[in-house]
């Protein structure tokens, strides 16, 4: 295992769900703060990472944004020894029964959410798909210790121990999005040897899988030049083949459509091609259902482009993806940043687009 | 209510052992990895250990007068769990289940694969790419994968046996870690190998295919020829929520935290009640928790043990744990206290005068 794949097996490790991002920013943090020049939180508890245009006179600057939150559950009440959860972000019911969580409550409480089995429901009810109404979480403590540790609202997190693969694979619970934080981290990591003409926003953000509102709002406060959003996509899965997967360990995907302005398109088109680098299109008809959505439209609009890592099983809580996708998105994104020169602005969204 | 009699100061719940047991993996026909922590645990408090042509290790501790009664005692070592039977690329392959599993409780679930414990992941098809039609079915197990990532396509191969890839975690009372069924049993007769009895023959059968059909057991009864046989295994305790929270749960099986559970009756067995009877009469007398398992389905060793030769008077009891057969089991160290407590006491007063008059 190299640094990065260190630092991502740590972020998989933390909580961090939507709207509760601070144990897995404290990581952010640590892993950045030698590779930025200023590291500030903002009032919704993004991260915001700058690193400085080498420059005398005031600069352009690019922000890169990538989500921290995680998707998980929510206390809603407690039933004797058992709690009843909600979710927070999309999940699939269908994946939790045999799931161990961590329930954050005065203390990490270990337990299991399980289903009601065949035997407890009317036969009408038998063989029928879980669902959150006939799903409870477990933790052994007897119910009055129960009642002191934990109350509604506390959060409740996949307790999945992340895993190595044969071959550069990994897969744990939260890989949307640390995987593309990670991306970013391999971004500065590339830089830290070149002198910078533009202003870089490195940008973990807050709430995604809520409704982008990190993303919004840090856009609003950095204003930045150009916007650039990394998240995962959705890989081939055995199984699974169409015109939404792409190959697994083959490269990161470029967005088209209305959330990504041409002339970035191009621009990373061409970059990829120059360094002979891996990689897919991605249609998106209406919306990216990232970031990009919501840098997009900040303030009087920023022109944006979406940048996908495939990974398998997308909100299960084992996710599998590419180590050596990460890299090439982050080497992608140093060799854009690295592209852009004083004047680049002048000349870059001139070609009568948009 | 009288407080139990403390356990005898020489028998300990050994909780390192059964993390052990519980991570070690032992699929039914591939009992290797629990046979060997079995053989050498026991290896100094027993007179002799073969292992049969099945793979069960039969332990004996032999008593002075040749013609005493034969005390059978059992535990499966084997667990549910999958084979890999067709591969598909790209380090995916189909597997089908070892044992009784429900569908439900598979997706998004960890696995290890083959002697090298390769990681490998359920997978389940992202919500997004789901139609409504779909969210609305359970997926068929025949439509699920196990993925060990392209980069291990060449690394495992079909007949190799998977498991679940869960870490045994104790929080106070709580146990919880997989394949618990039956590794209480196996630690609690491993314990058990340490007692001194009276003037008995102790026979311990670790057996093997208890989850695909008692099949081990049944050889290692023929082989050691019991005057009776006690199982000790584990049973599901359905003390769980209903959708109606004012509804009165009438299945529970058992209840995890009330002690061992004596059988009665189940799908392949009705207790000999001269057993019950003593049990029961040894718990009440050291005031020791029991409760009766509710008769019905299920089963144990017993139903092979006790149509073995001509015959042989058997019971069972069990450790209650919660969610058998999924990827993590929840079972009461009190409950396992209790259930060890119960059994030296069986250990010590054991005699064939339990089975006059007869049944």
């Amino acid at each position: 295992m190299d640094k990065i794949e260190t630092f991502l097996h740590s972020l998989l490790s933390a909580p961090g769900l939507s709207g509760f991002e601070e144990p897995v920013r404290k990581q952010i943090e640590d892993e950045w703060r030698p590779l930025t020049d200023e590291l500030t939180t903002s009032p919704l508890g993004s991260l915001h990472g700058l690193r400085r245009a080498y420059a005398s006179t005031p600069r352009p600057s690019v922000m890169v944004a990538a989500h921290m939150d995680a998707i998980g559950l929510m206390v809603k009440e407690i039933q004797g020894t058992f709690l009843k959860v909600s979710k927070i972000g999309g999940i699939d019911p269908r994946v939790l029964p045999g799931q161990p969580v961590l329930v954050h409550g005065k203390k990490e409480i270990p337990g299991i959410v399980q289903m009601i089995p065949d035997r407890l429901l009317n036969s009408s009810a038998a063989g029928s798909p879980p669902n959150l109404s006939r799903l409870f979480v477990d933790t052994g403590l007897p119910e009055k210790e129960l009642q002191q540790q934990v109350q509604p609202g506390d959060l409740v997190s996949f307790a999945s121990t992340p895993m190595h693969h044969e071959g550069g694979y990994i897969s744990g619970h939260s890989l949307d999005n640390r995987a593309s934080v990670a991306a970013i981290t391999v971004c500065l990591q590339e830089l830290k040897r070149y002198q910078l003409e533009w202003n870089l926003w490195c940008v973990a953000t807050v709430m995604e899988e809520e409704f982008l509102q990190g993303a919004l709002t840090s856009a609003f406060a950095l204003k930045p030049e150009i916007g650039i959003a990394v998240d995962v996509t959705f890989a081939e899965e055995p199984g699974l083949k169409t015109y939404t997967t792409f190959p697994l360990g083959k490269g990161p995907t470029i967005g088209t459509g209305a959330n990504v302005h041409p002339a970035l398109q191009r621009k990373f088109k061409q970059i990829a091609e120059e360094i002979d680098l891996p990689y897919a299109v991605e249609t998106m008809p209406r919306g990216s259902g990232t970031d990009g959505m919501a840098i997009q439209i900040t303030a009087a609009g920023i022109p944006t482009i979406v940048l996908g890592i495939p990974i398998r099983y997308m909100h299960t809580p084992y996710e599998l993806t590419s180590m050596a996708d990460i890299r090439r998105a982050g080497r992608l994104l140093a060799r854009f940043i690295t592209s852009l020169e004083e004047d680049t602005l002048a000349t870059l969204f001139t070609g009568g687009d948009q | 209510m009288k407080t139990p009699q403390p356990l005898p100061q020489n028998l300990r719940p050994p909780l390192a052992l059964l993390e052990r047991l519980s991570n070690a993996v032992g699929v039914s026909g591939d009992e290797e990895e629990i046979r060997q922590i079995v053989q050498k645990q026991i290896r100094s408090f027993v007179d002799e250990i073969t292992v049969d042509a099945l793979g069960n290790v039969l332990a004996v501790k032999h008593a002075a007068d040749p013609n005493v009664t034969r005390v059978m005692f059992a535990a499966h070592m084997d667990e549910v769990g999958f084979m890999l039977v067709q591969e598909e690329g790209e380090g995916s392959f189909a597997f089908e289940p070892v044992g009784g599993i429900d569908e439900r409780q598979l997706l998004g679930k960890p696995v290890q694969v083959g002697k090298e414990r390769l990681p490998g992941v359920i997978g389940s098809k992202p919500i997004h790419l789901c139609t409504a039609e779909e969210l609305h079915h359970a997926v068929p197990q025949k439509n699920m994968h196990i993925d060990l990532s392209p980069g291990c396509a060449s690394k495992a191969k079909v007949g190799d046996f998977a498991t679940f890839a869960t870490r045994f975690q104790r929080n106070g009372d709580a146990l919880f870690g997989k394949a618990l069924d039956d590794r209480l049993g196996v630690a609690t007769l491993i314990e058990l190998a340490r007692v001194n009895p009276g003037n008995l023959e102790i026979l311990f059968a670790f057996t093997v295919q208890e989850e695909i059909g008692l099949r081990g057991a049944r050889v290692a009864a023929y082989n050691f020829q019991p005057d009776m046989a006690f199982v000790v295994d584990s049973t599901p305790a359905f003390d769980l929520p209903l959708v109606q929270e004012d509804e009165e749960n009438t299945q529970y099986n058992t209840r995890l935290g009330a002690g061992p559970a004596i059988y009665l009756s189940d799908a392949g067995t009705i207790s000999d009640p001269r057993l019950v009877h003593f049990m029961v009469k040894l718990a009440e007398e050291h005031h020791i928790p029991f409760q009766f398992r509710q008769p019905g389905g299920g089963g144990t060793d017993a139903g092979a043990i006790h149509l073995t030769r001509s015959g042989v008077p058997s019971v069972s009891i069990s450790i209650p744990g919660r969610y058998a057969h999924t990827p993590i089991l929840h079972a009461s160290l009190e409950d396992w206290k209790n259930t060890l407590h119960l059994l030296n006491l069986v250990l010590l007063h054991a005699s064939r005068s339990i089975l006059t008059p007869d049944r």
